[in-house]
């Protein structure tokens, strides 16, 4: 099922060190929820490990995280494939793009498109939606307080 | 008529058991040393199998193999088969792709079954699945039945174009001059949605190996355990049917979807040899909407001409059907053989066409639910004769009569021969039990409250008692429709009778004893039927296609004819008087002319003790067997009216009253009887108006529980009305037709025909939420303001 969801917020930082810290595996996993592990294995790819929960299924993701269209410092693409065992999978992208805020600060913009299926999906799909809205609210508001600090 | 015999509305024996929880089910069969089973299906909807790697699982606890469809192929397990050749209209034959029972390199639906995890536990067998991983490469999903023949996807490489046959039956040419010469042309796009069957008892298996007897028994939710053995054992090759068991206890509810033979089963048969353990699967519900075959499916583009007398002179369709991924086992005959032959319904129809593409999809496989053909072709001509009655401005009630079939045997165009029935006799009772003069009066007083009342009528026909073993091999069946009994007497009188149908809710052990008392004079609770253990029963055909009764009862009815002979024989010895001068009547053998007379009990004795004759003269005993062969279909008809309200605002709909009159022949159990009326009614309104399979476009079942899938329920669902009339079906002994499936074909025509009444507008495609009737209303509005 197609999962696409677009939003922007403002942040209180610069845009350069929003760039950098979206580039820091540190700050991603700290501000992914349920992320429980984000390994760099090169520049711009990443392995990563994290717990999903979704109405009655809970599930443990493993996937691939890349980066591309680099664009410093004002955008890029990231994608990922993750599968949850018995629980389904989940990939796609979002497009991240940065301009500055008027008034200071930046503004980041974001454009999800994901597949999610199996498990998951089957017992979920009503759901997933607002848990996306809620787990990209959640990632905000700690990465606002990650560039603020 | 006997207080326990033919006609009597006796208690059902069985359902003492059930209510005090004492029912032997699957699940409720446990096996020392038993092992769990877990199938790992894809999450994937088309998806090639790079690479499994179970390394991991195989070392976690209480994991005892996993296995994959290489391992299948290792030991030359075939695959599941579909055992009904279809030929395309150019002769040649369907187009049908391998069935594994293990994915092998392809993956083809969601749920499909990639590997087997076996373990002590369940819960360490499911571990364990987590911890295989599959390298899947994605492919695109073919979901739509209307497209799947232009999409660039091709599910199985043997069928381009996801084609799997283009059929037809009928009269081309007839039925093209009919359309010309027609006053009035009927065109109607119509969808039968995709349902899942939902029994109360998901499916469950046992397969147990036994080294000493190199033997297996397999216990199994199954309709039809002899034709399961069949297959296992010649088409899949577990083993020959001498060392091979199958065993299918008490059954909550099939519905046709417990016919086929599935991974599962066929799985933990295998399965149980390679670990040297009983391995036992129970599904759960999430896995019976994935796996369990699913129903109809049908997209259709129908016509009906009409001549300047309000008769119908034609019909013709085109339906696009819907298989799934894979052909299950009988899923090829629904959409043809058990289809199009219904389409001429209770109607005099001079010239039929039909026309069908049978498609593969991305899809869980799709066979017979519940009617299975009928249903679909019963919608398609009962919405065709109510939209034609409305656009000529005749009632539809007066419609219907004006072109019923009144003088049988009829030939249809075809295939089917109706030999019996009285139509109008139907519609005359339903007319008056439903006060459809007093209609006009109803829909005025709902009006008042603001709610649109409507009223619709289906005259339904449908095929049962399949059927003659000659006829459905000529149209490609791979077995024949016959069933077996056997009746074994006692030597104090007590009766077992062995057959071949099986009973998951039906009430064979209530209906079959009621036959046997009304033949033999026991008491009921003397006669114990058997069934659904092929150690115990020699063969049969199982359940499905209302054929129990029609089929599965004549052949004990054949096999008590020998019984009585036979006890006629001994009697004469007995009573010293010509075996010719013996009558049976009331379970007493008497002497003509005299007051001597022999209880069956006590000539049962006799046959057992063999004192009274030689052994050369006539065997000892008294068991006999019968097969029995239809000569025809039966063929039940019957008329149901639904009358509802929508509330405007919302799309709500009531059904508020349901008529039901159905002939269903000599009725056995009136009770019964009405109880299967019951439930198909229920479910048919399930279909029209609650429920529907919905995959989203990347091949994703959204409606995977019942969170999301929607069964009918008691407040759903008015107190029916039903009623009978009685035409005995001429081609079998007992003059039955069978009843199982009636209000499920005759329901959802009938509820939707309501609601387009009431609405005033024909666009309500099923299921008719609120949604679709809100909208439907709308449309009838702007189209009013527009006028």
């Amino acid at each position: 099922m197609a999962m696409k969801m677009q939003g922007e917020v403002t942040l209180p930082a610069s845009r350069d060190v929003v760039w950098a810290k979206l580039n820091d595996p540190e700050v991603l996993k700290a501000c992914i929820p349920g992320c429980e592990e984000l390994t760099k294995d090169d520049d711009t790819h990443f392995s990563a490990v994290a717990k999903i929960k979704l109405g009655p299924v809970k599930a443990t993701f493993k996937g691939k995280v890349a980066l591309s269209d680099l664009d410093p410092p004002n955008g890029y693409t990231i994608s990922g494939e993750g599968e949850g065992g018995i629980a389904g999978f989940a990939k796609g992208g979002a497009k991240v793009a940065l301009s500055d805020a008027e008034g200071g600060g930046t503004v980041l913009r974001y454009d999800v498109d994901a597949q999610v299926g199996g498990k998951i999906m089957q017992l979920g799909s009503r759901l997933i939606d607002s848990v996306a809205k809620k787990y990209a609210d959640e990632f905000f508001a700690k990465f606002a307080l990650a560039v603020a600090g | 008529m006997s207080a326990t015999g033919i006609g009597a509305s006796v208690r059902r024996k069985e359902d003492h058991r059930f209510i005090t929880g004492a029912g032997r089910y699957t699940d409720d069969i446990n096996r020392p040393g038993q092992a769990h089973a877990y199938f790992l299906r894809s999450p994937h909807a088309h998806a090639t199998i790079k690479k499994i790697d179970a390394s991991k699982a195989k070392a976690m606890p209480g994991v005892l193999a996993v296995l994959t469809g290489d391992d299948l192929a290792a030991d030359k397990i075939g695959g599941l088969i579909c055992g009904w050749m279809i030929h395309n209209k150019d002769g040649s034959p369907m187009r049908a792709g391998g069935h594994p029972a293990l994915a092998q390199g392809k993956v083809r639906y969601v749920g499909d079954h990639v590997a087997v995890i076996i373990a002590d536990t369940l819960a360490q067998a499911r571990d364990a699945a987590e911890a295989v991983t599959v390298d899947y490469g994605v492919l695109p999903a073919v979901v739509d039945t209307a497209t799947a023949m232009t999409s660039k996807t091709v599910v199985h490489d043997v069928a381009p174009n996801n084609s799997v046959y283009n059929w037809h039956l009928g009269n081309k040419d007839d039925t093209e001059k009919a359309f010309k010469a027609a006053k009035h042309v009927v065109k109607m796009n119509i969808v039968n949605n995709r349902l899942a069957p939902n029994p109360m008892e998901p499916r469950a298996a046992i397969g147990l190996y036994d080294k000493a007897e190199d033997h297996y028994t397999l216990y199994t939710t199954s309709q039809n355990p002899h034709v399961a053995r069949l297959v296992l054992s010649a088409f899949i090759g577990i083993a020959p049917e001498n060392k091979l068991r199958v065993v299918a206890p008490d059954v909550g509810g099939g519905f046709g979807s417990k016919i086929f033979i599935y991974a599962e089963e066929t799985v933990c048969v295998w399965a149980s040899k390679k670990v040297g353990r009983p391995v036992k699967w129970n599904s759960d519900r999430t896995e019976a909407f994935l796996s369990d075959a699913h129903g109809r499916d049908h997209v259709t583009e129908a016509q009906m001409a009409i001549d300047e007398n309000g008769k119908i002179t034609g019909l013709r369709v085109h339906t696009i059907a819907n298989l799934g991924a894979y052909l299950s086992t009988f899923s090829s005959s629904v959409p043809t053989y058990l289809y199009a032959p219904l389409l001429s319904g209770q109607y005099n129809i001079p010239a039929i066409y039909a026309e069908v593409d049978a498609v593969y999809t991305t899809t869980a496989p799709v066979d017979a639910y519940r009617g299975a053909g009928r249903p679909e072709a019963t919608f398609v001509v009962e919405r065709l004769v109510e939209v034609a009655a409305r656009q000529l401005g005749i009632d539809p009630a007066k419609f219907r009569q004006m072109n019923y079939i009144t003088k049988f045997p009829h030939q249809t165009p075809v295939i089917m021969m109706y030999d019996a029935g009285n139509y109008n006799a139907s519609m005359k009772k339903a007319l008056e039990a439903a006060d459809y003069k007093g209609f006009g009066k109803r829909r005025k007083e709902a009006e008042k409250r603001g709610k649109l009342r409507g009223i619709g009528f289906s005259s339904y026909i449908e095929a049962c008692g399949i059927a003659p073993s000659a006829a459905v091999g000529s149209l490609g069946a791979g077995v024949g429709l016959w069933e077996s009994a056997e009746v074994r007497v006692n030597p104090i009188g007590t009766v077992e009778i062995l057959t071949g149908s099986h009973s998951h809710g039906q009430g064979h052990e209530t209906t079959f004893a009621q036959l046997v008392s009304d033949r033999l004079g026991v008491p009921l609770e003397s006669v114990s039927i058997i069934h659904g253990d092929t150690d115990k029963v020699q063969m049969g055909m199982g359940t499905y296609g209302s054929r129990s009764g029609a089929v599965g009862m004549s052949a004990i009815s054949k096999a008590l004819d020998k019984v009585i002979a036979k006890g006629k024989k001994v009697a004469a010895y007995v009573l010293e008087a010509s075996e010719k001068d013996i009558d049976f009547k009331d379970g007493k053998f008497s002497v003509k002319g005299t007051d001597k007379t022999l209880d069956f009990g006590a000539c049962a004795l006799q046959a057992y003790i063999a004192h009274k004759f030689n052994g050369q003269d006539l065997e000892p005993g008294l068991k006999e067997g019968a097969f029995y062969d239809p000569t025809n279909f039966t063929f039940p008809a019957g008329v149901h009216i639904a009358e509802v309200e929508v509330d405007p605002d919302t799309g709500v709909t009531k059904v508020v009253n349901w008529t039901a009159v159905d002939d269903f022949g000599v009725v056995i159990n009136p009770m019964i009887v009405e109880g299967q009326v019951h439930g198909g009614i229920a479910q048919g309104i399930g279909q029209a108006m609650l429920e529907g399979v919905v995959y989203d476009k990347e091949g994703q079942l959204v409606t995977a529980s019942y969170m999301d899938y929607c069964m009918p329920r008691a407040d759903d669902l008015p107190s029916f009305t039903v009623g009978m009339t009685v035409t005995a079906c001429p081609s079998n002994p007992l003059g039955i037709k069978g009843c199982g499936e009636a209000g499920a074909i005759a329901a959802p025509p009938a509820l939707i025909n309501a609601i387009t009444d009431a609405v005033g507008h024909e666009d309500v495609a099923m299921p008719a939420t609120p949604k679709v009737v809100w909208r439907a209303a709308q449309k009838a509005l702007k189209k009013m303001a527009a006028e």
